[in-house]
């Protein structure tokens, strides 16, 4: 017994090759099983998901099939049904968030991890994970008492003034609609990527800024050119966490978004998104055709995060191989 | 000394159980907008009859129809009566009807925010209408200017601002406006969530507040509890009669009184743009649903002694909460219906 609990730790890949029941005895067995019943729930959870929201919906999926998909008319009293405007609406306000959230949260973390004095880190970090716990009803009051007014009265009006030209920033300025709704939820995704991100930026081994340093490269040169790359993955990681938050938040977007189902090119027009409109909806659903067209855009929403999830790791797989090629030239 | 609260625990814990097992308990769930009225109704009834123990979800009307026809809860309650399909679908599951008891009333009152203007406006059927279909846009628009002559209103453009989410209160401003325009009601039509031809959603009646309260030139519709709740001002309607009237809690139970010459047996009856010269055109009944027939007759009468409390002492603690209290020929008439509860 001695012997082999000795080897146990190094005997990982190893402990295949020992008779089923040494193994059950010594636990491992056990162990295995119960973490892959751990592991096998999360995929269970996830089918019995898209089963449920795909018999939830049988009823428009047969009668709008394809079409569910390509109108925009959604009239729960003459039971039309189009998800085409909660889908744009779902989409353009996650990527206005992430075009403001990224650059900002990546510079932060980048300070916090290879600029800032350990202790200044430290506590800010602490400050971080306080704001990603803050419910997300308390950011939509924020937004409809702060950035909304602000919108109305300051920022919309300079950016018409400014770029008014561009189809993005024409049309009444009512201070709440697709930018504004973007801007929230950047202010929410905001702390997610700079907590995942600077914990990967601190966990790039110190040779790799030594061995930079040492070659003559600056302090930043180090950073920018070495330890960002190397931690690429992961920094890609901390965006799809947050694109994934951005996609499915309901409270905070319905509260600034304007809840109105239509397509406009101007980021200052009020639209709709998909948690959005189930969220309002569901409850006051009464016939059984609106209610199940609600559920089907609940499965919407969730192939559009398959979809944007798979697309993700897709571009992490093709950047990481560039990112390998620098590294050996 | 720990050891004797330990037991007095235990003793409590078992008392607890036997008497929580010697309450009858009965479930309701729907409408959030008769919430408030509702659970103070069943706290009082709860402190005469120890026995009975009444637990009401508002979960929403929506909700309420679909879980007292899955028969999953005692009874159901609702802001806009059951259509005919819901009815049947009733009817087809269970073998017997459901009745509709209503037990008090809302309103709805159009609020507006137009910088310099203080005073309360008038508002007839034209201008509601127009204004919700996108028709009229400008506040200056002799529809509106043409009644408020004292007034002087800018040329701004109108906000339109509604609720975003499934309401009662929706389903009341929406069948106000079906009755008053053909083309609302062949274009829109009256529910809890209609396609909006214009306007901005804002999420409950705190959010349609807050966002005419910021918006200036805004025009929206809110509950009227909750504006008499908040002080907040709001305009008054031109009536079936052609008079400008306020809503408050006389003027909405007038437009119920006026209906109820007309009350059908069934109750299902709307008192938007009501008949009778104080009568408040934007009101309407909120319902409980009650199944015809209970196989518990223990649970049967329980509820039937609670629901002729409430149209008797139970009428009392409306105006507290600001509710609109039943005329006395709807309860006369609703205290006969009782009987067809089996």
């Amino acid at each position: 017994m001695a012997t082999t609990t000795t080897t146990v730790p190094s005997a990982g890949p190893v402990a295949g090759s020992r008779p089923f029941l040494s193994r059950l005895r010594e636990g491992d067995e056990i162990a295995r099983m119960i973490t892959f019943l751990f592991a096998a729930s999360v995929v269970l959870v996830t089918l019995l998901l898209v089963f449920v929201l795909w018999q939830g919906s049988v009823l428009p999926r047969h009668k709008f099939g394809f079409n569910f998909f390509r109108t925009s008319v959604w009239d729960p009293i003459f039971n039309q049904f189009g998800a085409l405007p909660f889908i744009y609406g779902t989409l353009v306000t996650a990527a206005v968030s992430l075009l403001i959230a990224v650059p900002l949260g990546i510079g932060a973390a980048i300070f916090l991890a290879e600029l800032a004095p350990a202790r200044v880190s430290d506590t800010l970090e602490f400050f971080i994970d306080l704001l990603a716990a803050v419910p997300s009803v308390i950011y939509g009051v924020l937004g409809v008492f702060v950035v909304v007014p602000l919108m109305r009265s300051y920022i919309q009006p300079a950016l018409k003034n400014t770029l008014g030209f561009l189809p993005l920033f024409m049309g009444p300025t009512y201070g709440i609609g697709f930018l504004t709704a973007g801007v929230v939820l950047a202010i929410m995704v905001i702390p997610y990527i700079i907590s995942v991100s600077r914990e990967v930026l601190l966990s790039v081994p110190r040779d790799q800024r030594e061995a930079a340093l040492s070659l003559g490269a600056t302090r930043w040169e180090s950073t920018w050119k070495v330890v960002v790359p190397f931690a690429r993955p992961g920094i890609f990681g901390s965006i799809f966490l947050a694109l994934a938050r951005a996609l499915g938040e309901t409270m905070a977007v319905t509260m600034v978004i304007g809840n109105t189902p239509a397509i406009s090119a101007s980021l200052f027009s009020p639209g709709y998104s998909i948690a959005a409109v189930i969220a309002n909806e569901l409850t006051e659903a009464t016939s059984n055709l609106h209610y199940q067209s609600l559920i089907e855009l609940g499965l919407v929403l969730f192939l559009l995060t398959f979809i944007l999830n798979g697309l993700a790791r897709l571009l992490i797989v093709a950047t990481s191989r560039r990112g390998a090629g620098v590294g050996n030239a | 000394m720990k050891r004797i609260a330990g037991m007095l625990l235990v003793v409590l814990a078992v008392a607890g159980v036997l008497w929580a097992d010697s309450a009858l308990s009965i479930t309701g769930a729907g409408a959030t907008f008769p919430y408030p009225m509702y659970s103070k109704w069943f706290d009082e009834y709860r402190k005469k009859n120890a026995n009975l123990e009444i637990n009401y979800q508002s979960i929403g009307s929506g909700g309420g129809i679909k879980q007292i026809t899955e028969g999953t809860v005692d009874f159901g309650a609702s802001d806009g009566p059951m259509n005919d399909d819901q009815l049947n679908a009733f009817q087809d599951k269970h073998g017997f009807g459901i009745l509709h008891f209503p037990t008090v009333l809302g309103a709805d009152v159009p609020a507006y925010n137009i910088p310099g203007v203080s005073g309360e406006l008038n508002f007839t059927q034209e201008a509601i209408a127009g204004i919700f279909l996108g028709k009229i846009t400008k506040w200056n628009d002799p529809a509106i200017a043409g009644v408020n002559k004292s007034v002087s209103l800018p040329a701004n453009d109108i906000v339109v601002v509604h609720r975003s989410e499934g309401s009662g209160t929706t389903y009341i401003w929406t069948d106000y406006l079906s009755k008053i325009s053909d083309e609302w009601k062949t274009k829109v039509g009256k529910g809890a969530s209609v396609n909006w031809p214009v306007g901005l959603g804002a999420k409950g009646n705190e959010g349609v507040a807050g966002m005419i309260k910021q918006t200036p030139n805004s025009f929206g519709y809110i509950e009227l509890i909750y504006a008499i709740q908040n002080n907040m001002p709001y305009g008054r309607v031109k009536n079936s009669s052609g008079a400008f009237i306020k809503a408050d809690l006389a003027s909405v139970t007038a437009a119920a009184a006026a209906a109820a010459k007309n009350m059908p047996d069934d109750f299902r009856v709307s008192i938007t743009d009501a008949p009778g010269k104080t009568a408040y055109p934007i009101s309407s009944f909120t319902w409980l649903l009650v199944p015809a027939k209970f196989s518990n007759a223990t649970k049967r009468d329980a509820i039937k002694g609670f629901v002729k409390w409430m149209l008797a002492d139970g009428q009392n603690y409306t105006q507290a909460l600001s509710y609109a209290k039943l005329p006395k020929e709807v309860v006369a008439k609703e205290m006969k219906a009782l009987n067809n509860v089996q």
